[in-house]
């Protein structure tokens, strides 16, 4: 079984379904739109913001402020790529395919993730260009130091969020359970943990909180975060590898 | 060749599947048979690699399923008629099934107009009746034009021409010498389509037999007789030497007995008689007599609480009849 002939399958099961552009459509909308909405308003109320606001200005980082929605709708597309087998019982024609269940599992991921970052990274720059061009008078440039790295971390960061919901959905099989808890978690849960002074601590340590420092070009004045913009796309990855790492041990273990 | 070897699974405390052990041959239909839950899609599971034994070993051509090389070159299967992604068209689905397997493009037009799909190729999967969605897991099965064929009660919620099709299909695959595996739960229509039956009973071997011996062997044949003096035929015949088994509505049922001898008896001590057949045991009879004892939900909804129980036969007989 040739890898690469599996590869060239999932990319067919991919293609050919209508959630994948439902969701990966939603995603780049919705992070460009709503970034460009937050950079207008920014510019509108910069000259009313405290001088401390001022001088933590992030205009790299307030053009992406669409992703905290956007990442949703990866979520949506982690999962269901994932999930689709398991809900349509699509995995045991899948299996009886493909029986090397590593191979399965992670050539799908490979061509989930490769598609998820060639969208990502188009969304990143075009969420920053748009996002600037709304900022008017307070937009930094692309040249300026440390903007290109956030904004290739931005499509990193929305490439990892989706392989996190594969990992996940691949543990839990259904599709609703594996929304049920990612959604709220990395909508609600993270943020709450993240700003309550007592969580925070540990908050910074989820995946999302310490991969979304990648997209940070200005240190907030105030910040006493223990790692910096790689550190905290590592801490990332490390979620994104043991979500993986646990969702193969199950798949090689259960029956299908 | 498909090889079980003390092929046994385990949910927990429940035995699913008991140490099976028996080998699919080429060539022929090998019908699989058993009541529902009796473990045939468990067995069918495990052939496939998608369940673990817990215990013993299955083999095809000599391997086991996770080291075949692009396997559906080597074994196809019909597990269930929905087992794919409704939003998928037919071509689709079958194309990325193809190409997980290095099996050409082209062949996947080819089992389309096999299983007459040609029409809704592009059409979405989810649309499909019971039937289509069978013949699109057919076409599946026959992608890598396999030697060895396997189908999970391909006949289910088909229209009687599409089983008329199957039918058909099963006996071209095996008269051109592949191995063909198909399970059921209908006595008659492995009657119509196998040629080696094997029978389970939750989830043990309790027949591995060619389809003729099993006629031969589970058929009871016996003569049933009316009369208005029954006392004196009874008589006659025990002196005969004749032995016979009286049946609930007042007739008399002589096992393996000829109808002529009986009646040459009867015309002898001029006996009326007001009927006198050769009956059939059916072979649904005799798989249900196989397999009663090993059913695991029998329907006991006409027995009263405080009638002693139903013997076995009498089940099966009121399940012939309705």
């Amino acid at each position: 079984m040739a890898a690469i002939q599996v590869v060239r399958s999932e990319w067919t099961k991919i293609r050919s379904v209508a959630s994948t552009v439902w969701t990966l459509s939603l995603a780049v909308v919705v992070t460009i739109a709503l970034g460009m909405l937050i950079s207008a308003l920014t510019r509108h109320e910069f000259d009313n913001m405290s001088a401390k606001d001022k001088l933590s200005f992030d205009p790299t980082f307030i053009s992406f402020a669409g992703m905290s929605l956007g990442q949703l709708a990866m979520i949506v597309f982690g999962v269901l790529v994932v999930s689709n087998e398991y809900s349509t019982g699509m995995i045991r024609t899948s299996l009886a395919a493909v029986p090397q269940r590593g191979t399965f599992l992670f050539s799908k991921i490979a061509v989930a993730t490769g598609l998820a970052l060639v969208v990502g990274l188009a969304t990143s720059f075009v969420a920053f260009f748009l996002g600037q061009a709304m900022l008017g008078s307070h937009k930094a440039e692309i040249g300026d130091p440390h903007v290109l790295r956030a904004v290739i971390g931005g499509g990193l960061y929305m490439t990892l969020i989706a392989v996190f919901s594969m990992g996940v959905a691949v543990m839990l099989r259904s599709p609703m359970l594996s929304l049920g808890i990612l959604m709220p978690f990395f909508f609600l849960v993270s943020n709450i943990l993240g700003n309550v002074s007592a969580t925070k601590k540990i908050g910074r340590y989820l995946p999302d909180q310490a991969g979304s420092k990648i997209m940070q070009v200005v240190t907030p004045i105030d910040d006493d975060t223990p790692y910096g913009p790689w550190g905290g796309l590592a801490i990332m990855v490390l979620w994104v590898v043991a979500a993986l790492a646990g969702g193969y041990v199950l798949l090689k273990r259960r029956d299908a | 060749m498909i090889q079980l070897e003390g092929l046994t699974k385990r949910y927990g405390e429940k035995v699913a599947v008991n140490n099976l052990t028996f080998t699919v041959r080429p060539g022929i239909v090998t019908g699989f048979l058993g009541p529902n839950g009796a473990g045939k899609s468990t067995t069918m599971r495990m052939m496939l690699g998608l369940d673990r034994p817990t215990a013993g070993d299955v083999r095809i051509d000599g391997q086991h399923y996770d080291h075949l090389k692009d396997p559906l070159k080597y074994i196809g299967a019909l597990l269930d008629a929905k087992a794919m992604h409704g939003g998928r068209s037919a071509y689709n689905h079958l194309l990325c099934l193809a190409q997980s397997n290095g099996i050409p493009k082209s062949r996947v037009a080819e089992v389309l107009d096999t299983v007459g799909l040609t029409a809704v190729a592009k059409k979405k999967a989810k649309g499909f009746s019971l039937g289509m969605g069978q013949r699109l897991g057919i076409a599946g099965a026959l992608l890598g034009d396999p030697r060895i064929l396997m189908f999970d009660e391909p006949v289910n919620g088909l229209d009687p021409e599409g089983i008329h099709w199957i039918r058909n299909l099963m006996k071209s695959l095996a008269a051109q010498g592949r191995t063909v595996f198909v399970s059921s739960h209908l006595m008659s229509e492995m009657a119509l389509t196998a040629d080696h039956l094997v029978v389970i009973g939750q989830g043990r071997l309790l027949a591995d037999t060619s389809m003729a011996d099993f006629i031969e062997q589970n058929s009871r044949s016996y003569v049933r007789v009316r009369t208005p003096q029954r006392e004196r035929l009874l008589d006659i015949l025990h002196e005969a030497g004749v032995t016979v088994v009286e049946s609930g509505s007042g007739a008399l049922e002589v096992d393996g007995g000829k109808a002529e001898q009986i009646g040459e008896l009867a015309a002898q001590h001029q006996i009326v008689l007001h009927e006198l057949s050769p009956q059939q045991a059916s072979l649904e009879e005799a798989f249900m007599q196989l397999t009663a004892e090993s059913i695991e939900y029998h329907a006991h909804t006409d027995t009263p609480q405080d009638a002693p129980p139903a013997r076995q036969q009498a089940w099966g007989d009121g399940w012939n009849r309705s």
